[in-house]
């Protein structure tokens, strides 16, 4: 293109300067053609049909059964076994997160015993498969069949039946919380790592107390690195639980497994499961966008506006173009100018800059 | 009344091998500012990390009021103190960093709050009044809901300087506390430390800018390889150094 340009600048004479763009008056009156992506609107057209196979396939396919996965969605079996992957979840998470910032704190600690401890629980936990602990503590009954409270080495206060304590249900939670901890300790260390050394030393040199450093200033600016990464972890643990169904405890995948057992209606039933997990991880998925959110006050001057922002902008933005009245002061200008309705790019003067390729399109 | 006063007596610390203080002696009278200049790597921010203790003294020992730094005397011997106690310590003695280190996810104000309230345990309301007066000696008095990321450099060290002042310490430290900052913004935060030199804080001041030594220092010292080099008034020490390398030092910043 640009050599059929310099041609025609050798058989004509080049362009008077007001009309290549010289005056700003004249500038502003110009419209603004976007840049078109030829390879942009291909990729995409491919991906469309695609998209529309896989579509058209679940749809036309019968033997996906989609009566039947309607059926058993909220079938009250389904139901109580969503509720008990829900719970191991929450209390494998619980325990996992809580027990895991305290090794990280044993691990940063000045004390040799404690970071010794810390690093040994994390290479035994990360090492032994979860199915393997799981089995373990369920058979916790055999090695200790009971547990007796009191004083360490000296008598005891109460003993109690293991199997009372440590059932299906408490094997499960020990078992995905213990090893659990070992991870989200490592996650929990490199937050706090990766807080500026300044942090950490202008604490101190205020004087303010330790358990407070760690607490009010380190860990809620580790929480910006923590967070993602242990959204992830959360959602592992959902998909997770589903290894428990070796100990034949009443969670999602196991209640699946126990329905199709008898009607062999094996693909819906996986379906009503993949379904529900990923309601599950979707709602884990919305509530990790809010906190990441609120852990970036601080870190970033303005926040992102959230998705409804977004949404409430597009449509106050897009009324006021059709109806001609002033957009609200409460749309950012910044946005108002972005948005873009049939190709045209609305802008405002004073947010882009002058361009000096204005008018000499081929 | 030895409040403000300032005592390094033999003061030794090596990093490694490398000896970054080798026998430091000074003396800072109450009430007095004392700019500390010299080439990097000439041991400036050591010793004032020394000072308040977040470096720990290879030999020797610092005092600040006449209290021992990170240790106790008993009879003939020193008892190294616990973390908590330095802690305490560290409330009578401000420090100004050269990156500001304001902490992010606090506003303005909570970033004052902080020490007087959870270190020194005051209340908190009495606290929050005392602050927006410091921060309107600082001049951000509108700034108080503001988070530090929001703020210009300039302002960020103002902020950083209130903060410092807000446990009402004896001394002042500061560590290049203009270096990060834009040429036009210099001015501001220098006049806000002149501000504070006729306060009656003691104020020691490591610093590259010759113009505010010359201004406010009562003491210039010049350090260079871990040592104090030659120290005495401004007229002195800038203008008609005794020693070859001070003078080799000058000729490269004036």
């Amino acid at each position: 293109m640009s050599v059929f340009q310099d041609e025609s600048r050798l058989l004509a004479p080049p362009p008077v300067q007001p009309e290549r763009g010289g005056d700003a008056a004249t500038l502003a009156w110009l419209r603004v053609v976007p840049t078109r992506h030829p390879g942009r609107w291909l990729a995409t057209a491919v991906v469309a049909v695609l998209l529309a196979m896989v579509v058209s396939s679940l749809v036309t396919n019968d033997r996906w059964q989609w009566s039947v996965v309607a059926q058993y969605l909220t079938w009250p079996s389904v139901l109580t076994g969503l509720w008990g992957t829900l719970r191991l979840t929450f209390a494998a998470a619980v325990i996992g997160f809580g027990l895991g910032t305290v090794l990280a704190l044993m691990r940063l600690s000045r004390s040799p015993l404690l970071r010794s401890v810390a690093w040994g629980y994390t290479w035994v936990f990360r090492s032994v498969p979860l199915i393997l602990q799981l089995l373990l503590w369920y058979n916790l009954a055999y090695l200790y069949p009971e547990i007796s409270f009191g004083i360490p080495f000296g008598p005891a206060f109460t003993e109690v039946d293991t199997l009372s304590i440590v059932g299906k249900f408490g094997a499960a939670v020990l078992g995905l919380g213990l090893s659990q901890a070992a991870y989200s300790a490592e996650i929990v260390r490199a937050g706090i790592l990766g807080v500026d050394q300044g942090q950490h030393e202008a604490a101190a040199a205020l004087g303010i107390p330790r358990a407070r450093q760690q607490l009010r200033i380190v860990l809620p600016q580790a929480m910006r690195t923590i967070v993602p990464t242990s959204i992830n972890e959360i959602i592992g643990l959902v998909k997770g639980t589903s290894v428990v169904y070796v100990l034949a405890y009443g969670e999602l995948f196991y209640t699946v497994g126990v329905i199709y057992g008898r009607n062999l209606k094996v693909v819906p039933l996986l379906m009503v499961a993949a379904i529900w997990y990923l309601i599950i991880t979707t709602v884990l998925t919305v509530g990790q966008y809010y906190l990441e959110r609120h852990y970036a006050k601080g870190a970033l001057r303005t926040l992102p506006p959230t998705p409804v922002q977004r949404l409430r902008w597009t449509a106050v933005s897009l009324v006021s173009r059709v109806s001609g009245r002033p957009l609200p002061a409460s749309v950012p200008p910044a946005y108002a100018a972005r948005s873009t309705l049939g190709g045209h790019l609305f802008r405002t003067g004073s947010t882009v800059p002058p361009r000096d390729d204005v008018g000499s399109g081929p | 009344m030895s409040a403000g006063l300032v005592e390094v007596h033999g003061v030794h610390k090596s990093y490694g091998t490398l000896e970054v203080l080798a026998g430091i002696d000074l003396v800072v009278q109450p009430g007095e500012v004392t700019v500390v200049i010299g080439p990097s790597g000439s041991g400036k921010s050591t010793l004032l990390r020394v000072i308040n203790h977040l470096e720990r003294v290879d030999r020797g020992f610092v005092a600040v009021g006449g209290e021992v730094v990170g240790y106790e005397r008993r009879g003939d011997t020193l008892r190294e103190l616990r973390e908590k106690e330095v802690l305490r310590q560290r409330t009578r003695i401000g420090f100004v960093f050269q990156s500001f280190n304001l902490f992010p996810h606090l506003t303005v104000l909570e970033n004052l709050l902080e020490a007087p309230v959870h270190a020194q345990g005051r209340p908190r309301r009495e606290v929050e009044a005392e602050a927006r007066v410091l921060l309107e000696r600082v001049g951000l008095s509108d700034k108080a809901d503001a988070r530090p990321r929001q703020l210009s450099g300039g302002q960020q060290q103002r902020v950083a300087i209130a903060r410092a002042l807000a446990t009402k310490p004896e001394v002042l430290l500061f560590d290049e506390p203009t270096s990060a900052l834009d040429p036009e913004l210099v001015g501001e935060v220098l006049d806000v430390i002149k501000d504070l030199a006729h306060s009656g804080t003691t104020l020691v001041v490591v610093t590259h800018e010759m113009g505010f030594a010359r201004e406010l220092a009562d003491t210039v010292v010049f350090m260079d390889g871990g040592r104090i080099v030659e120290q005495g008034p401004p007229a002195q020490v800038l203008d008609h150094p005794q020693q070859a390398r001070t003078r080799a030092f000058l000729d490269k910043v004036l």
